[in-house]
């Protein structure tokens, strides 16, 4: 893993280091199930390397492909990294050893997750226990976050007028035929990838798996088909407006679901009350919002794509020419 | 003693490698991954500290008694997600920035403000 | 209390009165919640219904209560005036992701401030630092863009930063609540594990803090961004940055550890007072008006460090009452630049000559904004000046009073530039159209203007609750 991050610091075609940083995700990710973490490592699995090297590569595609061979002052920052490394290895020599069973993280607050959130949740699996309900509101934040950073894509990114069409539709009928064969595997493959969404959502209480993934895998198969069938006919069959809203949606549902509770009289995301059984109001409650955030989630990362490919027209020329 | 640590080594080592490309680097999109790998590093980290010796997934079964800590687990995932975000947004800038000055390079950018 | 937003509306003018509908009840439930917490003490919220260390908590003080006023009242101000001012600065189909970015961040920076959990600051710490970075990229001018991008990878940084430090302060303690951080810290205090942590939550919201070294992202965010934006950020953002830095260093570090263990008391003291100089020296040298306030804000971030830096009671005061008054000036005075760019375009310090007598209102807002400040008596600028020096001279350090009074000099000196344009040089030929600024500019602008000058007489307020925060503090670090 160092030798791979390694070799992302000399390349200098910035294609090559996209393809790099997916398998340093990769190879993250296969740590965390090592590390016996596997619903982060299904997330960076499909994050690391999947979302973001292709927001990577389809910025490279907007922007330009080869870094520029100048370094500035590197002395300069090589100090600041060894001396911010320095004090962290500094830190580590009072730290409880590696997988002790001793340490203060296992043995404080963690204890009660492992203990008891069968009997006060309902669902086996903890992470997902700790994720929808114990800190339910950082979740809540996270969903926000992710809001955010659409709104932000769409409100920097949104091009007004429909200047570039034309060219757009050529491009898009050289994809149509170029790539036939593809076409038809995924035609298949695109439903079974939707499927296994729906069922990541919804198994997420018993095996890794969630809301949050769900929806990765979710936009990734709309992406597939965006780029696929081309553009317009994504944009025909998925409406811009509709997604935006469907990304306000999940925001919404998840603060909803959280008001019912208060409204119900519990605090603020307190699913104990939603129903006259606890167990079973928190179990609809986790439901609730990780469908929330699934949709979210799905809706958020399309519009980024979406914003991303659709300032294509205006690039197109430069590209050429850059690369 | 020193084994007991090896894994914060590396990732310190990782983190380094990716705050020396954010500094160092003057392409934009260059910085934005220093900046995943200084991020996944931080994940990393997180995720030793909840590893147990002998311990086993988080999610409840039948004649398991270890588990390794799941809030670490629930703090990343959200961690995780808060950096695709941060990529999503930066990235989305740095088109808008290749777009008015026509480069991704940091020293030919501050050239352009430089003559405003 | 927790992000009331998000509704869809389709006409921006309708998601206007939306967004100034939303921030003025925050405003009301924040004064009526700062209410509840002196008269009934610390107020506890279980989010989830967990209890608090294993659930996340609001914990609402009389500290984050007083901050948390300020920071809606200013944006609920600063709403007010926002419709007319992106007329000019934001093409129409922008205008719903410019407000619900603004709830956005609005929303992140209420939740830093109430929260009682360290990890859940980093997740608001990021809602409101995204929307900021979007909301400066909407800029106009090209190097909004680029001012963006630079401070979104400080900023990152800053954040990840501080994520280390609370993965190290979890390792050590094995819980992110920090009132349960506070109590089971001391017993592992003298580790290295826990000074490194310490040392890289510091250093990461000094970052967001714009403190002396770590500051260059500011200048050029501020001048480029929209001048709502600016408005809005210049006057909470820094001062969110500087609670978390209260928080930290006394709440959950505890006094003695930050202050006696490690000579950070010392630390602060150089950056704020370099900080003073410096930025105010650049000040003088710009011919932006932004950008001479946004130096003047790195400035005063360097008086509200000093008087943490004094670490007494009459120290913390002084940075809160400090806090409370910079928001008012600098509040008021990047919404006077707003009435100026609407009507000019620019706020180059040239096109500022004879606007003295063609927007008389706007230019007589910036002075007194500027008299205080400089800290001339009757302003709020006099009022945390004073306290601040009262405080530098109880621990017996003259020079250092010295020195803060030395920086006011500056002060005068970047704006007397300022105010010889407007009043004592002969308007530009083609600026003669110049006319007033719109009211709904105007008022909000005197809005503060009148609460600069009420505050800086009767201090009762501002002053009562921030010294009853800074000893209520005290009295739970021991």
């Amino acid at each position: 893993m160092v030798s791979v991050a390694v070799a992302i610091v000399w390349m200098k075609d910035l294609i090559a280091v996209v393809m790099l940083l997916g398998i340093y995700g990769l190879l993250t990710a296969s740590f965390f199930v090592a590390m016996d973490a596997v619903d982060v490592a299904f997330t960076e699995a499909s994050v690391g390397a999947g979302i973001s090297t292709l927001l990577l590569l389809v910025a490279i595609a907007k922007t330009k492909r080869a870094e520029h061979p100048v370094r500035h002052k590197p002395m300069l920052a090589l100090l600041v990294v060894v001396v911010t490394g320095g004090l962290l290895i500094y830190g580590t020599f009072d730290m409880p050893i590696f997988g002790i069973a001793e340490a203060p993280a296992h043995t404080h607050v963690a204890q009660r997750y492992i203990e008891d959130s069968y009997a006060e949740v309902g669902i086996p699996n903890i992470v997902t226990s700790v994720l929808a309900s114990y800190r339910g509101f950082d979740t809540f934040g996270e969903v926000v976050v992710i809001f955010t950073a659409g709104i932000g894509v769409l409100g920097l990114l949104t091009v007004s007028g429909g200047t570039g069409r034309r060219n757009q539709e050529i491009t898009t009928k050289k994809m149509h035929e170029q790539h036939k064969v593809l076409r038809i595997v995924a035609k298949i493959l695109i439903p079974f990838m939707l499927l296994f969404a729906l069922y990541v959502q919804f198994h997420g209480d018993y095996g890794p798996g969630g809301g949050f993934q769900a929806g990765v895998i979710f936009a990734a198969g709309i992406i597939l088909y965006a780029m696929l069938f081309g553009m317009n006919t994504a944009r025909r069959v998925i409406n811009q407006t509709l997604i935006q809203l469907i990304a306000a949606l999940g925001v919404l549902l998840y603060g909803a679901v959280g008001m019912l509770s208060f409204v119900n009289g519990g605090t603020f995301l307190d699913y104990s009350v939603l129903l006259t059984d606890p167990i079973a109001g928190q179990h609809l409650g986790i439901i609730l919002i990780e469908l929330g955030v699934g949709l979210t989630v799905t809706a958020v990362i399309t519009i980024i794509f979406f914003s991303f490919a659709g300032r294509e027209e205006i690039q197109d020329y430069r590209n050429d020419t850059g690369a | 003693m020193l084994i007991g640590h090896y894994n914060y080594w590396v990732v310190v080592a990782l983190m380094m490698l990716g705050f020396f490309i954010i500094i160092a680097h003057g392409n934009l999109i260059k910085k934005i991954i220093g900046l995943t790998i200084f991020q996944t590093s931080v994940f990393i980290f997180y995720i030793s500290i909840a590893k147990l010796d002998g311990g086993s997934a988080p999610i409840l079964a039948e004649g398991v008694s270890d588990y390794s800590n799941p809030l670490p687990h629930v703090l990343i995932l959200t961690a995780i997600v808060v950096g695709i975000a941060t990529t999503a947004l930066g990235l989305a800038i740095t088109v808008r920035i290749n777009e008015a000055y026509g480069s991704i390079e940091e020293e030919f950018i501050q050239k352009q403000d430089n003559q405003t | 209390m927790a992000a009331p937003l998000c509704l869809f509306l389709k006409r921006p003018k309708l998601v206007w009165l939306f967004t100034c509908i939303v921030t003025a009840l925050t405003f009301l439930i924040s004064v009526l919640l700062l209410q509840q917490v002196i008269t009934h003490g610390t107020l506890v919220y279980e989010l989830g219904g967990w209890a608090a260390p294993w659930g996340i908590e609001y914990r609402i003080d009389q500290l984050n209560a007083f901050i948390l006023c300020i920071i809606s009242g200013i944006s609920a101000v600063v709403a007010m005036a926002a419709h007319t001012s992106l007329q000019k600065e934001l093409s129409k189909d922008r205008h719903i992701y410019f407000y619900m970015l603004y709830l956005l961040s609005l929303t992140g920076m209420l939740g830093i401030v109430a929260t009682g959990d360290a990890f859940n600051v980093f997740v608001f710490l990021e809602i409101s630092s995204l929307s900021a970075y979007a909301l400066i990229a909407m800029g106009n001018d090209r190097r909004a863009l680029w001012a963006s991008y630079k401070y979104l990878i400080m900023g990152t940084v800053g954040a990840t930063f501080i994520l280390i430090g609370i993965g190290l302060m979890y390792q050590m303690t094995g819980t992110l609540n920090m009132h349960d951080l506070a109590q089971r810290l001391p017993e592992v205090s003298q580790t290295r594990t826990v000074f490194v942590s310490f040392a890289f939550i510091v250093v990461g919201v000094c970052l967001k803090l714009a403190l002396f070294p770590l500051h260059l992202w500011l200048p050029n965010a501020y001048a480029y961004a929209p001048s709502i934006v600016t408005a809005m950020f210049a006057a909470t953002a820094t001062k969110v940055a500087v609670y978390l830095l209260i928080r930290f260093t006394f709440t959950i570090y505890g006094l003695s550890f930050s202050f006696t263990t490690l000579p950070l008391n010392i630390l602060f003291l150089v950056l704020g007072l370099t900080g003073v100089f410096v930025a105010s020296v650049a000040a003088i040298y710009k011919n932006n008006v932004k950008h001479i306030f946004a130096y003047s804000s790195v400035a005063q971030v360097g008086y509200m460090i000093v008087g943490l830096s004094v670490g007494t009671a009459a120290g913390l005061t002084a940075t809160l009452v400090h806090i409370f008054n910079h928001a008012l000036m600098k509040g008021a005075l990047f919404l006077a630049l707003a009435g100026v760019m609407y009507r000019l375009g620019n706020v180059q310090l040239s096109g500022f000559q004879g606007l003295g007598r063609q927007m008389p209102l706007t230019m007589a807002a910036i002075v007194v904004g500027g008299l205080s400040l400089i800290g001339v008596p009757l302003t709020v600028g006099f009022i945390s000046k004073w306290y601040l020096v009262l405080a530098v001279i109880e621990n017996g350090w003259w020079p250092v009073a010295v020195l803060i009074l030395l920086g006011s000099l500056l002060a005068i000196v970047y704006l007397w530039r300022i105010i010889e344009m407007a009043y004592f040089k002969p308007a530009n030929e083609h600026s003669e159209t110049v006319k007033e600024a719109p009211f709904s500019i105007l008022i909000p602008v005197w809005i503060l203007v009148i609460a600069n000058i009420y505050f800086g007489i009767d201090t009762r307020i501002s002053v009562g609750i921030a010294q009853s925060a800074a000893q209520s503090l005290f009295g739970i670090t021991p």
